[in-house]
């Protein structure tokens, strides 16, 4: 609260959002919300390093393949289980496809799948939260169904899931498309859960302050209420449980690649790629360490990202 | 990373050095050595990484207890490498030809060695043997070598030295009961309190037998050690060449293969069940050799005959109804088979216990059939065959096509690391020759678990192609070659049981099963065999035999006459063991 920049003399303007006085100081200084997240996002040196090497990740695995054109499948059977070199920088692995190139890829796969099954059950989550927390009539049935979709065990439900819909998304979008769909819906389905139950205990606590009284007094829709009012509000736990989400979906992505369910076995994910070198973890551990590496530095980096952001969005700490 | 590869690789040259002389060594060896005094070399250190409990094999299942057993414990006859039969305790193997088996193949009589001797110099006679029956086939026993003794109507001493085997309905193979370790002759005088529920009971006999074979048991320990020493009344007064023998069991895989691959501590270990490279480092160290012989295991692709696409409604996918739209052709067949490099997915995937194959029936000698029509890899010639039988890439996508439909497979097979090997392996050298390849890998558990309501199961075969292994129990396939019969194919009416998953149905394949079915002669048996199998595999390429896998075992460099034997107990020919000096 000393910002003397965001901080303008004529401070009562916050108590009269109706009033007149409101243009009367801050025209002088247009100062962006969201300028002011990333200044205190800044101060978090962790975030920042975990948005940097996140962003480095994303590069790599987008821009790379134009600069390592090896293809990730192609077996070079004189070159396996070679150790990094000039020609394979990470090696080759047991029947000599380039590690670097199936790295590469596999992280396309991995992060592809983390950030688009992260925003579906984000999508998911708040929406119910919200939903079960704002409307009193919808809370018992939404927190029932949420209780249900918590009491399924997901291993069934995901092997009935894909038996069902795993040929028809085949022929309709190719195998490995029609597989990439199924899981991040299927990923995306069964973890929005805890966001929902996160965000409706928020939205409750909201929904009884003073400001959102005074918004309903003066008539604001519930449309406007949630999308001005609470959601701005309950932003940190989405964010906290979307970065999660990410680690959560890229590791239940290599899970069901180990059942057999996933990808085809050698279409390369992280997962897949850790799986396949657990068995060489005596003769050539390096090759555990690179997948497991990218799958713990972007969890890690993604979760101080998410650490960041919490602290930037909640006005309570902003400032300190 | 360089550095430890050169390292190693050096270390390994310098181990192997020294080691290529022994292996000429032994065979002029063998003779000299061979002959001697009994007990003559001291002692010799075996290790089971499963630990034996019970040294008599009639009321275990486990394969170490019936090898613990086969030291003290003789069958009339055994199987040799090959799967041949031989006579141990019997004078010779009973034929047709030398009158021993009937000729309506409904009795078998065995001829007994004279002057055989217990260890503990008692005379052995018939009367062992019909008792040995009477104790497995008792009602009340729970005999675990029960089904060796299936169809047995009698067991008659006619003298003593004469046992007729009397069947139920005629038996093409005969040669169950009284053949192979699991079913040795116990002697009657030490058992004849042991009968039917009492079995368990005796627990001095259980695990102290009195024997016919080259050692006798000095101390047992169940779940330990097994101190043995020599026979003195052994029937060749040359062997064994070891006084004493110390059989211990425990620990796992790698620590037997390194007792004696590494640290030269045991002589024998056995069934080494670890990967090909970790065997070659363990070797790398000059203490020992690992062996490996062959017995009927074959991992093989299986080839879909009917259409398993996905548009066919249920109930009519991968069933008769509809005949394959790529597969049913012969020629595309032969071409995937020939497009694969065998030797290569051998030593990727199983080194030394495995060996490139093109036959479902490998072994034994007398029904392998000399048939290796699918090697070496061929990529020009499939890719002629592809052109012959119309499929060409017509819009130059690098995938042949006809008439619109493009010439792409589903390849399934179980989760399994090798597995997985394979199958990128075989869809780059598809891929070589215009052919696209679907890779699908499933959870074990359900692609063999027979669940008619899951699509994945190998029966139901919703897919192209399938890549497993499979193999049959003892020397005779007839009950193997049978499953590709017409009557067996898998299908909706029959929840989805049946062995015929490729849905092959050929009558003259049929009709030649009923013929092996009627007959007894051992080498018209074989001939038959052969045939079956070629019409399998090279005739018509329904199934691609990929690789014949083996068993490993470990022998030190000072130990000799070891004949690694997949057909009969792995300590068979102990007797002939003997130390290089």
């Amino acid at each position: 609260m000393t910002d003397p920049v965001t901080r303008p003399k004529t401070a009562p303007v916050i108590h009269n959002a109706v009033g007149p006085a409101q243009p009367a100081g801050l025209s002088a200084l247009p100062r962006n919300q969201w300028l002011e997240v990333w200044d205190q996002f800044r101060r978090h040196k962790g975030a920042v390093a975990g948005l940097g090497f996140f962003m480095l990740m994303l590069l790599a695995v987008g821009v790379g393949p134009l600069l390592w054109d090896i293809d990730p499948k192609y077996i070079d059977i004189p070159a396996r289980n070679a150790g990094p070199s000039l020609a394979h920088p990470f090696g080759t692995d047991q029947l000599g496809r380039d590690t670097l190139a199936r790295m590469i890829s596999g992280g396309q796969t991995s992060v592809a799948v983390g950030l688009m099954a992260m925003a579906l059950s984000l999508f998911l989550g708040t929406l119910i939260g919200v939903l079960a927390g704002y409307f009193r009539r919808l809370d018992g049935l939404l927190m029932r169904l949420t209780d249900l979709f918590l009491a399924l065990p997901l291993l069934p439900l995901l092997l009935v899931v894909i038996m069902l819909f795993r040929d028809t998304l085949r022929s309709a979008f190719g195998p490995e498309t029609g597989i990439f769909i199924l899981i991040v819906a299927v990923i995306g389905m069964t973890s929005w859960m805890q966001t929902a139950r996160i965000v409706r205990g928020d939205v409750l606590a909201i929904k009884e302050r003073e400001f959102v009284l005074a918004a309903r007094s003066i008539g604001t829709p519930d449309r406007r209420m949630i999308t001005r009012h609470i959601l701005p509000n309950v932003m940190s736990p989405i964010l906290v449980s979307a970065t999660l989400g990410i680690a959560n979906a890229i590791i239940t992505e290599s899970a069901l690649s180990f059942l057999g369910l996933g990808f085809p076995s050698d279409f390369p994910t992280w997962g897949r790629l850790l799986f396949d070198s657990t068995d060489y973890l005596q003769q050539y551990p390096e090759r555990v360490m690179w997948p497991g590496l990218a799958i713990s530095l972007s969890v890690l980096s993604v979760n101080y990202i998410g650490d960041g952001l919490r602290d930037a969005l909640d006005p309570r700490i902003r400032g300190r | 990373m360089k550095l430890r590869t050169a390292l190693r690789g050096a270390v390994a040259i310098a181990a192997l050095a020294p080691f290529v002389v022994p292996i000429v060594a032994p065979t002029m060896a063998d003779a000299e050595t061979q002959t001697g005094e009994r007990g003559r070399d001291g002692e010799v250190k075996i290790i089971y990484w499963q630990a034996p409990s019970i040294m008599n094999p009639f009321l275990s299942g486990g394969t170490k207890d019936a090898e613990a057993a086969s030291l003290v414990l003789e069958p009339l006859g055994r199987y040799d490498q090959e799967g041949n039969p031989v006579a141990f305790l019997a004078a010779e193997i009973p034929t047709i030809a030398n009158g021993g088996v009937s000729e309506d193949l409904t009795s078998i009589t065995w001829q007994i060695k004279p002057d055989l001797k217990w260890s503990d110099g008692t005379a052995f006679t018939s009367a062992d043997v019909v008792f040995t029956a009477e104790y497995c086939m008792d009602p009340d026993g729970g005999c675990a070598q029960l089904a060796k003794f299936e169809g047995v109507e009698t067991v008659e001493a006619l003298d003593e030295l004469t046992v007729k085997v009397t069947f139920k309905e005629p038996k093409p193979n005969p040669y169950l009961p009284f053949m192979g370790g699991q079913s040795p002759i116990l002697q009657a005088a030490q058992f004849a309190e042991c009968m039917g529920a009492r079995a368990p009971e005796c627990t001095d006999a259980n695990f102290n037998p009195i024997g016919t074979g080259p050692f006798t048991v000095k101390e047992f320990r169940p779940n330990d050690v097994i101190t043995m020493e020599a026979n003195p009344h052994y029937r060749d007064p040359s062997k064994p060449a070891f006084a004493t023998l110390t059989l211990k069991g425990g620990g796992d895989s790698a620590a037997a293969g390194r007792a004696v691959l590494e640290t030269g501590e045991y002589d024998y270990a056995w069934n080494l069940l670890l990967a090909p490279e970790v065997i070659a480092n363990m070797a790398a160290a000059g203490k020992g050799t690992p062996v490996s012989a062959f017995g009927t295991l074959v991992e093989r692709i299986e080839i879909n005959l009917t259409d398993p696409s996905a548009d066919l409604p249920e109930g009519e996918r991968s069933t008769l109804t509809h005949p394959h739209p790529i597969l049913s052709d012969g020629r595309v067949r032969k071409a995937l088979s020939i497009a694969i490099d065998r030797d290569l997915l051998v030593e990727i995937g199983y080194g030394q216990a495995g060996r490139a194959t093109c036959n479902v029936v490998p072994a034994p000698a007398m029904y392998a059939s000399d048939n290796t029509d699918c090697m070496p890899q061929d990529v020009e010639r499939a890719k002629a065959l592809l052109d012959e039988a119309g499929w060409t890439d017509s819009d130059g996508d690098g995938i042949r096509d006809k008439d619109g439909k493009k010439l792409s497979l589903l390849f399934q097979t179980s989760v399994n690391a090798v597995r997985q090997d394979f199958q990128a392996l075989i869809k780059q050298w598809w891929s070589d020759i215009g052919v696209e390849t679907e890779l699908r890998a499933i959870d074990g558990s359900v692609y063999f678990g027979g669940d008619p309501g899951s699509p994945d199961t190998f029966q139901k075969f919703y897919g192209d192609v399938g890549l497993f292994a499979n193999n049959f129990d003892g020397t005779d396939p007839e009950a193997y070659l049978a499953a590709y019969t017409c009557e067996k194919i898998p299908g909706p009416e029959s929840q989805w049981q049946g062995e015929n998953i490729n849905r092959f149905c050929d009558p003259a394949y049929d009709e030649l099963i009923a013929e092996l079915g009627r007959t007894g002669d051992l080498n018209e048996r074989g001939r038959i065999a052969k045939r079956l199998n070629d019409m399998i595999t090279k005739d018509t390429d329904i199934v691609l035999p990929l690789v014949d896998r083996g068993r490993v075992s470990a022998h030190s460099n000072s130990l000799g006459g070891v004949i690694l034997n997949t057909w009969d107990s792995e300590l068979w020919n102990v007797a002939d063991w003997y130390r290089v000096k």
